[in-house]
């Protein structure tokens, strides 16, 4: 078990690595999710099809099959994915300036894979207002955007955040994959590292790389139940 | 009371749910600030008839008009068309997370883009008015159901519409509960308002109407002055209807 001591720093680096990115695909998972759950509600039927299109793509392939698709793929199509290089968060997330691009195809693979998921966590919150409340808005003159921005978003942000929670649990767990998919020095890679490279033995490391990721998920868990808690004394 | 042109005509409306026939060539026209009451059956086809005027409802055929204009397709145009219009919902429909006084301003600030110091003037006056002005920061669920509806009618007046439609208002209601809504609805009546008023309050059909429009299978069977319907029905349908809701 010394290589927990021992190697501590690399342990810390890859908890490092995997909170950033976990971190940076949440933000685009939440902001793309969003989108797509804004045009999987409109009222223009080519945008809905649109919204339903990108779910029913990314919430049934594989996330590998996802990341294949942007290691290979995006080369393949000429991009280094260098819009991600977006001065000032590549100081604080330095992978993002890189000339190697593997991380921001990984990061790329599990927003777009993840927003599947945030689209329906939120529809889902959306879809426990009563239909009744945007009727009402509708009946006042509200726009679409204004009956979701004023009335409909306000009530159902309760009713999403907890199975949004729940998405970005899994995300963090799915960050595991991108090791395999040319990003190095994540928590999972870690572990390739130590094991073949180093020689160390594998539980040990195993369940070194197990406590980063508890790290991460267990704290977050506990904070849903306790909004959970709190919403069902509101009710 | 009716003067110019008609406020609202519907001309050979039909609308279907599946299979089903809900509006069965239904023409109508409401006068400016003529009050028509809607009553029939349960599965008539009145409250469908109700929210098909401000389009919550679009119909398969037939044109329906609104102060001269076709009523729009959905978009920006029908939001304009539907501030127009005043609705009142059976489950009042209240913002639950706002309180009375922000239902009541929400549309005229965010549509109308009107300044919210004098909306809420205007919203405290139309509480007052509906009787409830000590409830302004209270939330919906605090309210009872009475004073909930009250308060959706002045939602729905803080827009200043040019015509009030009311689903089925004290549908919802306890029957101590029905009297104060129904007096609000009464004197609005008197102030000139045009309304449609889906229920099946026979008693305000019979003293606030100008007109009762009787409906049953998704037909407009018969149309008459109050008195004249209650006294001398002359469908067979609209006979057998007031037979077995006024014998009790």
């Amino acid at each position: 078990m010394s290589v927990l001591i021992d190697k501590f720093d690399v342990f810390a680096g890859g908890f490092w690595l995997t909170l950033q990115i976990c971190f940076l695909a949440a933000i685009g998972a939440l902001i793309l999710g969003a989108v797509v759950a804004v045009l999987r509600i409109s009222p223009v039927p080519p945008l809905r099809a649109l919204g339903t299109a990108y779910v029913t793509v990314f919430r049934n392939l594989p996330l590998t099959v996802v990341m294949f698709f942007a290691a290979f793929g995006l080369p393949a199509l000429g991009s280094n994915a260098n819009f991600l290089r977006i001065p000032g968060l590549d100081a604080v997330f330095s992978r993002l300036g890189t000339d190697l691009p593997y991380f921001r195809f990984a990061l790329i693979a599990l927003s777009l894979y993840t927003a599947a998921f945030v689209c329906e966590a939120l529809r889902s919150g959306v879809n426990a207002v009563p239909p009744g409340q945007a009727e009402a808005a509708r009946s006042l003159g509200l726009t679409f955007g204004q009956n979701l921005r004023y009335v409909v978003l306000p009530q159902s942000w309760k009713a999403s955040i907890v199975p949004l929670g729940s998405v970005i649990i899994a995300m963090i767990k799915n960050s595991a994959l991108v090791g395999f998919f040319g990003v190095i020095g994540d928590l999972s890679q870690t572990a390739d590292q130590l094991t073949s490279a180093g020689g160390y033995a594998f539980i040990p490391v195993a369940i070194g790389i197990s406590v980063g990721y508890l790290i991460m998920t267990v704290p977050l868990g506990a904070l849903l139940d306790r909004i959970e808690k709190r919403q069902a004394v509101a009710r | 009371m009716t003067t110019g042109e008609p406020l609202i005509v519907l001309d050979g409306v039909n609308k279907w749910f599946g299979p089903l026939h809900v509006l069965d060539d239904v023409s109508l026209s409401v006068g400016r600030g003529e009050v028509v009451v809607v009553i029939g059956p349960s599965g008539s086809g009145k409250s469908t008839l109700c929210r098909t005027i401000n389009r919550l409802e679009p119909i398969n055929s037939g044109t329906i008009t609104f102060d001269g204009t076709p009523l729009p397709a959905e978009g920006k145009a029908l939001a304009k068309l539907r501030s127009e219009v005043g609705m009142v919902f059976q489950s009042f429909n209240l913002f639950a997370h706002k309180t009375i006084l922000e239902n009541v301003t929400l549309g005229p600030i965010k549509v109308r883009k009107e300044k919210p110091a004098a909306v809420r003037e205007r919203g405290l006056a139309l509480l007052d008015r509906v009787g409830i002005a000590n409830q302004a920061d209270k939330y919906p669920a605090q309210l009872s159901g009475g004073q909930q509806q009250r308060a959706a009618i002045a939602r729905a007046l803080a827009m200043q519409p040019k015509a009030m439609l009311f689903d089925e208002p004290t549908s919802a209601l306890d029957p101590e509960m029905v009297g104060e809504v129904l007096d609000v609805m009464t004197s609005l009546a008197r102030d000139g308002m045009t309304m449609v008023v889906v229920t099946h309050e026979m008693g305000f059909a019979r003293h606030a109407a100008n007109r009762v429009v009787f409906m049953a299978d998704g037909q407009l069977v018969e149309e008459a002055p109050p008195a004249e319907f209650f006294a001398n029905p002359r469908s067979e349908r609209a006979k057998d209807f007031l037979s077995k809701i006024l014998t009790h």
